[in-house]
């Protein structure tokens, strides 16, 4: 029995006739202190399966298990360190990670709750910025709060989506290693959500790719055996660093080109000509001459990959 | 580095404006208007309720600052009537989409009819109760229900306009119904609330001249209306200029406690 696992799992949205399948057929198993990459192109329903891991979006079929239950609701034991820091704006770097600290450690006294959100603040490397608003802070540490925030709930599992895609590449290399180095001191489960193979192969443990929606779907998974810690300058020559990189790219490319497809449709490409100056112009009022329409039909053919 | 007069036309042009409009003011009362009391006889006019602003010398010849409260203080309950039924009903048009359609309609019809409109109802409303003063109720209930569109309309929006993300947040955490809404919803809420605040408190103000002169009420309204009634022109302007006094420092004392909230 898998830690965390999804059965058939297959989404969609919109009306019926235009829909979009963003997800079909997710098979996906998670072990207790595994640490799983999955890399996709963006707009391949990458948040979409996250958010169906954390239980903020119910699949339409299939199961989501977690721990051995159906677990359609979300909650503080799958912690999810959103996209885009979700960070409420009128609190302080404390009160952000507090909120989360009072609401799930509310059986301890309060003085152990701060001293527990203290340490959480501390674990990112925040404590000098303890009482500044996130509009105070730079990206890199709104996003090392909001990964305090998720840490400090002590979720079974920690689902990163695209953490740290909106962040230059030095803080970027920066939080790769505190990740990296937080999970390996607190021997959590993680999942993570990348369009950046380099990174996934630098932190997990197991790669799987997600090919291009719509209708994305998982590919094999790619187990990545390097020993931890990892060195992100010494990896790069590594032959099987080089190896996985090479099969995962592969697989998503490959992926591409077996949806890919040619449409050809009729394009009536209207009267464009430009207005004729040396013609009188038509009177102010009154009836007007028709403007002669000549529409040209075309076809066009174009390459898609679905 | 700019000329000394450049540094000092912040004072230097209102002035100018004033004096032009002072200057357009007495031509008039001495061609056109016959009327109309130049500035030199209002002024003149004007000094006992502008030199003791305190004084009570009758219900409806008091000093101007004593006025202003009475105004004030009419206002102040009117308008907290309006933010306490008002906000409650905005949050309500914003979470539920349902509740919109069948009330927004009806919102719409009502934000524009003219306090003028609305207190004779509120007189007919309250008529019939025992032991209570049926034209303060009518004013209040004036005041009340024109001051209270923009507060429910803007914070409708802005329950509209809270981010999912911070619902999310709300829904990960498992905060419960009631502290998702004093945690997350109503600080994000805050923004377009105080902006409605500010709106419905210049409705308010604008209403208490209207209530105060159909119901005969002491107060700046009231003032200037007897006044016009005893053919007394000289006060009306008086009552006029602290009328807009008073909106413009209530005005800028709710955009300080706005800006205040502007949290994101």
């Amino acid at each position: 029995m898998s830690f965390l696992q999804l059965q058939g799992v297959s989404m969609g949205f919109g009306l019926p006739g235009r829909r979009t399948e963003v997800l079909a057929d997710i098979d996906l198993e998670i072990e207790q202190g595994e640490f799983v990459a999955i890399v996709g192109y963006s707009g391949s329903g990458k948040s979409t399966l996250m958010s169906i891991l954390a239980g903020l979006l119910r699949p339409e079929s299939g199961r989501v298990l977690f721990d051995g239950r159906d677990t359609p609701e979300p909650g503080p034991d799958r912690g999810l360190v959103f996209q885009n820091y979700s960070l409420l704006p009128w609190l302080t770097v404390y009160e952000n990670v507090a909120l989360a600290v009072d609401q799930v450690f509310s059986n301890l006294s309060p003085a152990e709750r701060r001293s527990h959100t203290e340490r959480f603040v501390a674990m990112v490397n925040l404590t000098p910025a303890r009482d500044k608003r996130p509009s105070e802070l730079s990206g890199g540490m709104r996003q090392r709060v909001s990964v305090a925030r998720t840490l400090a709930m002590q979720p079974k599992v920690l689902l990163l989506d695209e953490p740290l895609g909106a962040l230059d590449a030095l803080t970027r290399a920066t939080l790769q290693d505190e990740i990296a180095r937080i999970r390996l001191a607190e021997k959590q489960t993680v999942v993570l959500i990348t369009n950046d193979p380099d990174e996934a192969i630098l932190l997990a443990d197991r790669v799987i790719p997600l090919t291009a929606g719509p209708r994305a779907t998982l590919g094999p998974s790619i187990p990545v055996t390097l020993p931890h810690p990892r060195d992100r300058r010494a990896i790069h020559g590594n032959y099987d660093f080089k190896q996985i990189r090479h099969e995962v790219t592969q697989y998503l490319l490959k992926a591409r080109t077996r949806h890919r497809t040619t449409l050809t449709r009729a394009l009536v490409l209207p009267d464009v000509e430009p207005e004729d100056i040396t013609h009188k112009s038509p009177p102010m009022f009154g009836p007007k001459g028709r403007a002669r329409r000549r529409n040209e039909v075309k076809t066009e053919t174009v390459e898609v990959s679905l | 580095m700019k000329p000394s007069w450049q540094r000092l036309d912040f004072l230097l042009l209102p002035l100018l404006g004033g004096a032009f409009i002072l200057l357009l003011w007495h031509l008039s009362s001495h061609s056109w208007s016959g009327d109309l009391p130049d500035p030199a006889k209002t002024w003149h006019e004007s000094k006992p309720y502008v030199l003791e602003p305190w004084a009570k010398r009758g219900e409806l010849d008091q000093g101007i600052l004593r006025f202003t409260m009475l105004s004030l203080w009419l206002v102040a309950k009117g308008y907290a009537i309006a933010l306490i039924i008002g906000t409650p009903i905005g949050f309500f048009l914003g979470l539920s989409p349902t509740f919109n359609k069948a009330f927004d309609p009806i919102i719409q019809i009502l934000r524009p009819v003219s306090p003028l409109a609305w207190l004779p109802l509120g007189m007919v409303l309250f008529a019939k109760l025992k032991g209570v003063n049926v034209t303060e109720l009518a004013a209040l209930f004036t005041i009340a229900l024109c001051s209270m569109w923009p507060t429910v309309l803007n914070t409708a929006v802005g329950v509209r306009a809270i981010p999912t993300d911070y619902l999310n947040v709300a829904r990960v955490l498992k905060l419960s119904r009631w502290k998702t809404l004093t945690k997350v919803m109503i600080p994000a809420t805050l923004p377009y609330m105080f902006t409605g605040f500010r709106l419905s408190l210049g409705i308010a103000w604008l209403v208490i001249v209207a209530a105060e002169m159909l119901t005969g009420r002491p107060g700046v309204g009231g003032f200037l209306w007897q006044q016009y009634n005893a053919l007394i022109y000289e006060q009306i302007i008086l009552c006029i200029l602290t009328i807009g006094g008073v909106g413009f420092v209530l005005d800028r004392l709710m955009s300080v406690i706005e800006r205040r909230f502007k949290t994101a």
